[in-house]
């Protein structure tokens, strides 16, 4: 059943704009959505007098892949795929998200060690995540030699994920349950001489940026938004945390062991783009420190839960044991089933709130998987951030909310 | 974590009549409400402390009926809490009051439902197509909607395919 075509007159379009656009007195520019300072396939219409902004019209949906569709179609655990292909700087924070929906929907007891392991690579996650942001944003601010450095770090982390799961960015390495497979040998040493080698090239960093006259000027005053407005349009993460307001999921609500660890949520009070950069460079030294803890107190034992009902056996036992043969079997063509319900999981991703909204129908497909993801929530802040300001001043507004446009796209 | 035992209790004293009832499940609260008073239950949240809309979307229970869900989650920063809002939708009636006034960040959440789903909002200030194309036909999210499939194009059957293809013949 197919709705007749919707038709927009220009009528309907023209209360976007500002009558004076419609006049004449102002310009409409075209931004995007090949721009290479719109991160990735974003269009901006701008209402220009002059170089100011005075209104921005997001144009989103040029990476629409219908994931959500997508996943209805899979059972829990094939689904879980689609979950990389989101936020593709992001992946086992997002891989971490639907992993708990699930197994909050079918209670699923996950195992000290996989939940210790998730958040430590979650951890590394946050802070590749962060350097590709860095690394851009200072791009779009023409520091080239920050987007260099950045990614030779960002490189480390890289291949810590590849000799997890073989894989350097579409993961899938943990699983409703637990973890696909335990770490690899010489894990440990990869991620010491990581955090050996870090806390050096963060000051690198900030020596080239933080006391940086010229980065200072593009980026102090410019997009800043107040705590009530923020949380009004959605903003969540460290652009929320820049305005002054420590709201971070992972210690107001734990989730996956985050209470056991000790470490701290930066804020800074104006919540322009030079805050959210002071915020975010913080954020990757307690992230660091959260890795370190993480590792020094790694529990051995299993990384996948015990129930067969929901996890597949080991493949040791397929060549001795029926029971396992059966499983394996039941998993593999058909999947579990999950109860009817809906379960709503929030999580902190280095974007802010990502929230996975996952519906059973006692089939072994979801009847409804819907991400809230924070690019997308953010992204409709553009507007208010850019009011105002020069067209180049936008190119730092845009790369200071970080957007993944695979993530407000889906 | 559980909600506390009072929070259904003191949300159901607040909204009153407006409230259908209360759900609990895997220790979320859920408030199910009519659909013609869920601008004025976010109002009243609001004033209650619940700051943040987290999320918005709409499940398609097709065949079954009333066949729409639209789930709204309110975060409280004081409260610490999630609480979700649950209205059902019957296929004939697919009109909701926008909660705009209440979250201004429900704009571009109510525009994916609508376009997703094809649940129209009234009051909403710019209720277009966010991510499909504007000239798209159908709702794609919906359950009679199918997965589809797009054929991929070799030399040898490039017109063939081209001519098969909706916008060509439009």
């Amino acid at each position: 059943m197919l709705q007749p075509q919707m038709e927009i007159t220009v009528d309907e379009l023209r209360q976007l704009v500002s009558d004076r656009a419609v006049q004449g007195e102002t310009m409409l520019l075209n931004m995007g959505p090949q721009h290479p300072s719109t991160h990735g396939v974003l269009r901006l219409l701008l209402e220009l007098d002059g170089e100011r902004i005075v209104n921005c019209v997001p144009d989103i949906g040029f990476l629409h892949t219908g994931i959500e569709k997508n996943m209805e179609a899979k059972s829990y655990e094939k689904a879980l795929v689609m979950t990389d292909r989101m936020d593709y700087l992001n992946n086992l924070g997002n891989n971490l998200c639907y992993c708990l929906a699930v197994e909050q929907l079918v209670e699923l007891d996950v195992p000290p060690r996989a939940q210790v392991v998730r958040v430590l690579l979650t951890e590394l996650q946050r802070i590749a995540s962060h350097l590709v942001w860095l690394g851009t944003h200072a791009l779009d601010l023409a520091a080239l030699s920050v987007f260099l450095y950045c990614f030779r770090e960002r490189e480390h982390i890289m291949d810590i994920f590849e000799l997890c799961s073989g894989q350097r960015m579409m993961t899938s390495y943990f699983r409703p349950g637990g973890l696909w497979r335990d770490l690899p040998a010489g894990f440990d040493e990869a991620v010491r001489q990581f955090l050996s080698l870090f806390p050096a090239r963060m000051q690198e960093y900030e020596s080239l940026l933080t006391e940086n006259p010229l980065y200072m000027d593009r980026t102090k005053g410019i997009g800043a938004i107040s705590t009530e407005q923020a949380l009004q349009i959605g903003l969540t993460g460290p652009a929320l945390r820049a305005t002054g307001l420590a709201f971070d999921l992972r210690t107001a609500r734990p989730y996956s062991g985050y209470e056991e660890f000790d470490f701290e949520i930066p804020i800074a009070s104006n919540g322009d783009t030079y805050d959210r950069y002071i915020v975010r460079m913080e954020e990757m030294r307690q992230s660091l420190r959260i890795v370190e803890q993480a590792l020094d107190r790694l529990p051995k034992g299993p990384v996948r839960s015990n129930n067969r009902k929901f996890v597949p056996p080991p493949r040791s036992e397929l060549g001795h044991s029926m029971e396992a043969v059966i499983h394996h079997f039941k998993l593999w063509t058909e999947g579990f089933a999950a109860p009817a319900g809906s379960v709503y999981l929030p999580v902190e991703s280095p974007r802010g709130l990502l929230g996975c909204y996952l519906e059973g129908d006692g089939s072994p497909k979801p009847l409804r998987v819907h991400f809230r993801t924070p690019s997308f929530a953010n992204l409709q802040a553009i507007p208010i951030l850019s009011r105002g300001h020069l067209v180049a001043d936008l190119v730092a507004i845009i790369s200071s909310l970080d957007p993944v446009l695979g993530d407000v796209d889906r | 974590m559980h909600p506390p035992e009072n929070l259904a209790n003191e949300l159901s004293e607040l909204l009153g009549e407006a409230l259908l009832e209360p759900q609990e499940f895997r220790g979320q609260l859920s408030l199910v409400v009519q659909p013609q008073s869920v601008l004025a239950v976010c109002q009243k949240l609001k004033g209650a402390g619940f700051d943040l809309l987290a999320a918005l979307t709409a499940v398609d229970y097709w065949p079954k009926q009333p066949r729409f869900r639209v789930d709204y989650r309110l975060y409280s920063l004081k409260r610490n809490q999630f609480v979700g809002l649950k209205v059902s939708l019957a296929e004939d009636q697919l009109e909701l009051p926008s909660v705009e006034p209440a979250y201004p960040n429900a704009n571009w959440h109510e525009r994916e439902v609508f376009d997703m789903f094809g649940i129209r909002f009234s009051g909403h200030s710019d209720l277009r197509r966010i991510l499909m194309p504007f000239e798209w036909e159908g709702h794609p999210l919906r359950k009679d909607y199918p997965l589809g499939y797009e054929e991929v194009q070799f030399s040898f059957n490039f017109d063939e395919i081209e001519r098969r293809k909706k916008y060509v013949k439009d």
